[in-house]
């Protein structure tokens, strides 16, 4: 069995009117199917309001299907003993770094987790020091995360995250309020923990050039799985993309032009330098 | 001014009181404040002076960080100096008009806001030299015994901890809504005082919208980590009592026995 199975998913939000009462259901999630294995590096893109956040709050078991089911690492999401384990191995990092510190001292805040799985002392102490390494952020372990900049504190927020030792981290739109920098340190932190330690990442993002790095991409619309297939397949489709109201990479596109234009070059260029090499051909 | 609220916020550095036990700082706190109160005498004083200066300089916390916390409750301290000066009756010291200034009114005025400007800085110490987490830590040691009456220890803690992390998160909060009101041609400054009031309903609803926000991020971030109450949960750094605070014990008991002391002979 895989990482992590959705089988035929549906989440549907209740409406409510002014007394309560229910006024109707909002259909967030449609029939998704997912299967992810250890280890894989995966892109969730999407426009606005098409679920992924959602998705995202059923993998740790914050929100419940209404239909079908997700098994994490063998245990079903739903299953009321299983829900410690499945939080502790699949660590959750969100778009606003200030709105999850909970310490006010860096390494507090990355011992939360540990603390409240019940570590002993001397172990937390260690996992809080590796953990700190592993997104380089050591020598602010003593710093108040009001002083970091975005990029630092959403590392910190991994870090905090990688004191379970999960086997998978789920990033929603963890980018969405850094500056290019910023971005950058965080996805090269992800990367990292995806190449060395072997841990999944389900990254959700509204910024092509960082999907680029996964193994496979999933795009949704309307609560359904519109597409998915590597980067080069599903950067391809430019046009299908683009009725998803998402924007390929600025490469991409100018290789789809040139090809639409009659130029020989081959589909779904991700880079530069594939572009530089196929029309230097 | 909303940047000049010092209590509730923690300066780091390294001194003898920010490696404390915070019970022996919230034990220590207790009984300045109660001492405060005892004092009736300038002797008394002297006494409570010493005290705090010889703990603002173990602090190692800048003097002017500690004295801008003062800034905040100015507008208390003036309000109760004069109403001390004007309404306590005694001997005369100066009169003019309808107005008579009494040497008991000067004086209870001086020990109002000696007592308040104490008070400020002897909390504020404690919460300088001692981190949130540390703090509730304290507490919820401390107060651990109020759990045999089914008093939620544990949670109270986490919640007062949360709320310090987020004082300096919500004042910022607070001067960004003010700057985008006045950007928008919001005047907070003139008119009498029920239009002074009414201008901060816009201020009021877009914080407490943010801080519902902020609030259920938190929750659900708390939750992805595996936070469920305070069974089962353990500690970093758990608090254990050394040589120092043991020390420090011994010197606030000296210090109780001088006020003691002090109270019956002077
Ligand atoms: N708590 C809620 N109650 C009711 N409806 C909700 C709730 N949260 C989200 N929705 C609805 O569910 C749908 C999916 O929302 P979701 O937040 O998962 O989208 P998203 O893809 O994460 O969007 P974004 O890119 O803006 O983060 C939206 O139509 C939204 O209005
Ligand atoms: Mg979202």
């Amino acid at each position: 069995m895989n990482f992590l199975e959705a089988k035929k998913v549906i989440f549907e939000y209740v409406r409510r009117g002014k007394d309560g009462e229910v006024d109707g259901f909002k259909r967030a999630i449609d029939e998704v199917d997912l299967d992810i294995s250890q280890g894989d590096f995966i892109a969730i893109l999407g426009p606005n309001g098409s679920g992924k956040s959602t998705l995202a709050k059923h993998f740790n078991s914050l929100l419940h299907p209404t239909e079908g089911t997700i098994y994490v690492d063998g245990c079903d999401t739903t299953d009321a003993d299983k829900i410690w384990d499945i939080r502790k191995s699949v660590g959750m990092v969100f778009q606003n770094p200030e709105n999850q510190m909970i310490g006010t001292i860096v390494e507090e805040d990355v011992a939360f987790a540990p603390e409240n799985i019940g570590i002993d002392p001397e172990e937390i102490k260690q996992r809080v020091r590796e953990s700190l390494v592993m997104v380089e952020m050591q020598d602010h372990r003593k710093s108040s995360p009001s002083k970091l900049s975005g990029g630092q504190k959403q590392r910190v927020a991994i870090a905090g995250v990688l004191a379970m030792h999960p086997k998978c981290i789920v990033l929603d739109e963890p980018t969405a309020m850094l500056d290019p920098e910023g971005r950058r340190e965080v996805i090269r932190a992800v990367r990292a923990l995806n190449d060395v330690e072997n841990i999944t990442i389900i990254l959700i993002t509204h910024n092509m050039e960082e999907a680029v790095y996964a193994d496979r991409i999933y795009v949704m619309k309307d609560g359904r799985i519109a597409m998915s297939g590597t980067p080069r397949e599903i950067f391809s489709r430019v046009e299908e993309l683009e009725e998803c109201r998402l924007t390929v990479p600025q490469v991409t596109k100018l290789a789809y032009e040139l090809r639409k234009g009659g130029l020989d070059i081959p589909s779904g260029i991700l880079t530069r330098e594939e572009l530089c090499r196929a029309i230097c051909r | 001014m909303i940047r000049d609220i010092t209590l509730g916020q923690y300066y780091p550095t390294d001194s003898v009181l920010h490696r404390l036990d915070p019970r022996v700082k919230l034990c220590g706190t207790l009984i300045y404040v109660i001492s405060l109160f005892l004092f009736q005498t300038f002797t008394g004083y002297i006494v409570a002076t010493v005290f705090l200066v010889s703990m603002i300089a173990l602090s190692h916390v800048p003097v002017k960080f500690i004295f801008r916390g003062l800034k905040a409750i100015l507008f208390i301290l003036v309000f109760t100096a004069v109403l001390n000066t004007f309404l306590t009756p005694g001997r005369e010291l100066v009169s003019f008009w309808k107005i008579t200034i009494t040497i008991e009114g000067v004086r209870l005025a001086a020990f109002m806001i000696l007592r308040l400007v104490y008070l400020i800085i002897g909390s504020s110490l404690m919460t300088l030299t001692t981190t949130p987490s540390n703090l509730t830590d304290g507490l919820e040691k401390s107060l651990g015994w109020l759990k045999v009456f089914r008093v939620p220890v544990h949670e109270i803690a986490m919640m007062m901890s949360i709320a310090l992390t987020f004082i300096p998160v919500l004042l910022e909060e607070t001067d960004r809504i003010i700057k985008a009101q006045q950007a928008r041609g919001a005047d907070f400054e003139s008119g009498n005082i029920i239009r002074r009031v009414k201008s901060l309903v816009p201020i009021l609803v877009p914080l407490f919208i943010s801080a519902f926000r902020r609030a259920n991020d938190l929750a659900i971030a708390m939750e992805s980590r595996c936070y469920h109450g305070g069974d089962g949960r353990t500690k970093m750094r758990p608090l254990a009592y050394g040589f120092r605070d043991i020390m420090a014990y011994v010197v606030l008991v000296l210090y109780l026995a001088v006020v003691i002391v002090v109270g019956i002979m002077f």
